[in-house]
């Protein structure tokens, strides 16, 4: 399938901006079509961790769980948003860390602060996003989004969006 | 109205059992068992204290030295693997000062020994005290004779086919009567392994519930939520995978999210097995995991390893959640546990563990692994909605008008003597048969009773002075 070459770093790193204000301005339809069909959202549960999913994650969801996800936010009897969350990422610039145009893939590296707030609760957590992208057409796709959070392996509170 | 300035600070259940004991009804609970910061106290050193607590599984520390350390109710603890190869419980408190002596989660003591962080003092594997710096400052003080050259306390424990439990109260309830007939749950979850061993894998979450630890627990075996409670989520999936075409392969997510909203029927007739002391299990018949896709060279391995037709009742059961009250609840078919630790009256850490079925292919810890992140993670969406309705218990019950919870659900009162059997699983007879134990175990328990009379008394030593 032929698709356009990568942008330069500065739309690269633009499009990781707009893929956080997507979810910051919970317009969650065109986030969710930000992903490749075979893309994927993951948080690891710890530092390093192999891609097997022998191994549990924080999260790890495919197009049909993010569908799930952004479905049950809007759903009248989600109950634990009865008190809706809001969420904002302050990302540091983003960074190209790779392109390899042979496989049609380029990785961003973002290291963020996530506010995740419900009335008077308000949690932060900090992370790095590492942006697996590719050339759809003419459009980039966001082949795998990983998040490495600092604290992966402490007792977390519920975060209920999407850090 | 509140009370007055000067009653507001004095115990009102410490000392107080026939206070406590009220607090229980056959057919309800009064809402000071999970708002009361004084009540929770008591269970801390009662409850957690006078029945047997999960401390971990011994695949955690396969060798020698291994560590992992944990907390019972309060009290630090080490589960170590000794020299012997025997798993015990130690406090993780030094003898002399009471420094926490390893901070690690998990890890190897350094040369086989215990080291104190702060003065240096070691310890062998069982616990015993090895040496002491400048061992000459102890001379002739009466040290020899004192707690602390006993070095490091233990705790009464059992290694359960790999599941170590322990009760912190130097007397108390044995392992075998505390559990009793529950223990085959555990059972069934080992014998999923073609070799019988379980191994601890895929990694533990930790989620922090803002809640009281026993909503948690009642939540396990509470058959009537989750139509209600995960319509949003579990109703969500099977909508978003009912438009597929007949014979579609289904995804081992929609497979585990969407038997959650099934409906009143269906989860009564999964039936619920109550035994003594505050266990239980739902999934007596059938369960939300019965109709998971069979992976046949597991089959095939099981089949092998003890023939086809206790394979396949081993692999029958399909127990939904068992509770170990009030530390642990199971899921013997998925392989995945959750263990219970209180913080304060409002606040719980439940951890999920999970499992590897030595001998079985990969695809059932991906199974496992994948339940347990949908379920059990921060990020849940179904455990969204389950601590959601947790914290809103907990804030509710401030209201007034009542202050009862009801049991009531099937209750009869019949229940005076016993609870064991088998009931249908919307029954609210698993929470009235932990709030049984609860009221037993939250008083000091007596001294067993000798099989035999004690041996003669020796002469009392001459004193020394």
């Amino acid at each position: 399938m032929s698709h356009a070459a990568f942008p330069d770093a500065a739309a690269l790193a633009q499009f990781v901006c707009h893929e956080a204000r997507l979810i910051d301005e919970k317009r969650f339809d065109e986030w969710y079509e930000l992903f490749s069909d075979d893309g994927c959202y993951w948080i690891p549960l710890t530092r390093g961790q192999p891609p097997q999913e022998t191994f549990t994650s924080i999260s790890r969801e495919d197009k049909l769980l993010l569908k799930v996800r952004i479905e049950r936010l809007r759903h009248p009897h989600a109950y634990s948003q009865q008190q809706p969350s809001f969420c904002q990422h302050v990302l540091q610039q983003p960074l190209v860390e790779s392109i390899d145009a042979q496989h049609n893939l380029c990785v961003l590296r973002t290291p963020y602060l996530y506010v995740e707030t419900q009335l008077d609760t308000q949690i932060v957590l900090s992370g790095v996003a590492w942006h697996h992208l590719r050339m759809q057409g003419d459009a980039l796709r966001i082949v795998l989004k990983k998040v490495e959070l600092l604290n992966c392996d402490a007792a977390l509170p519920a975060i209920q969006l999407f850090p | 109205m509140s009370a007055p300035p000067d009653r507001m600070n004095l115990p009102r259940y410490r000392g107080q059992p026939q206070a406590l004991r009220a607090l229980v009804r056959p057919d309800s609970v009064h809402r000071n068992v999970y708002v009361d910061p004084e009540v929770f106290e008591l269970e801390m050193e009662q409850l957690w204290r006078n029945t047997w607590i999960y401390v971990g599984h011994d695949s955690q520390v396969p060798n020698a030295g291994d560590y992992f350390s944990t907390r019972l109710g309060r009290e630090p603890v080490i589960l170590l693997r000794g020299a012997d190869g025997e798993v015990r419980v130690l406090f993780n408190r030094c003898a002399h000062k009471g420094t926490r002596l390893v901070s690690a989660v998990h890890g190897r003591c350094e040369g086989g020994l215990l080291r104190c962080p702060y003065h240096g003092w070691t310890y062998r594997l069982d616990g015993t005290l090895r040496t002491v710096p400048l061992r000459a400052g102890y001379e002739a003080t009466g040290f020899d004779n004192s707690e602390a050259a006993q070095g490091l306390r233990a705790v009464t424990a059992v290694n359960y086919r790999g599941f170590v439990f322990a009760r912190p109260a130097p007397q108390g309830i044995g392992f075998e009567e505390f559990f009793g007939e529950s223990l085959s749950s555990i059972d069934n979850m080992v014998e999923r392994s073609p070799e019988g061993r379980l191994e601890v894998a895929g990694g533990v979450l930790r989620y922090l519930h803002d809640c009281n630890w026993k909503l948690f627990v009642e939540n396990l075996n509470d058959a009537m939520h989750p139509m209600v409670a995960h319509e949003s989520s579990a109703g969500t999936a099977k909508r978003l995978w009912d438009g597929q075409p007949p014979g579609a392969p289904v995804p081992m997510v929609i497979e585990q999210f969407t038997p959650f909203v099934n409906g009143y029927d269906f989860m009564d007739r999964m039936g619920l097995k109550i035994f003594d002391n505050g266990h239980s299990y739902t999934g007596v018949n059938f369960s939300i995991h019965s109709k998971y896709a069979q992976v046949g060279e597991y089959e095939k391995r099981m089949a092998a390893a003890y023939g086809e037709e206790r394979a396949q009742r081993i692999l029958g059961e399909a127990r939904h959640n068992t509770v170990y009250y009030p530390s642990l609840t199971i899921k013997g078919a998925i392989q995945a546990i959750r263990v219970v630790r209180p913080l304060a009256v409002d606040r719980t850490l439940i951890e999920s563990w999970t499992f590897r079925l030595a001998g079985a292919p990969d695809e059932l810890l991906q199974r496992t692994a994948t339940y347990t992140r949908l379920i059990n993670s921060p990020t849940s969406v179904v455990g969204h909605d389950d601590l959601h309705c947790y914290r809103a218990i907990q804030e509710g019950l401030a209201a007034g008008g009542s202050e009862w919870v009801s049991l009531h659900r099937n209750y009869h009162g019949g229940e005076g003597v016993g609870l064991t059997g088998i009931y249908g699983a919307t029954n609210e007879v698993s929470m009235r048969g932990q709030f049984r134990a609860w009221s037993r175990f939250m008083e000091a328990q007596p001294a067993p009773q000798p099989a035999e009379p004690p041996p003669p008394a020796r002469p009392a030593p001459t004193p020394s002075r």
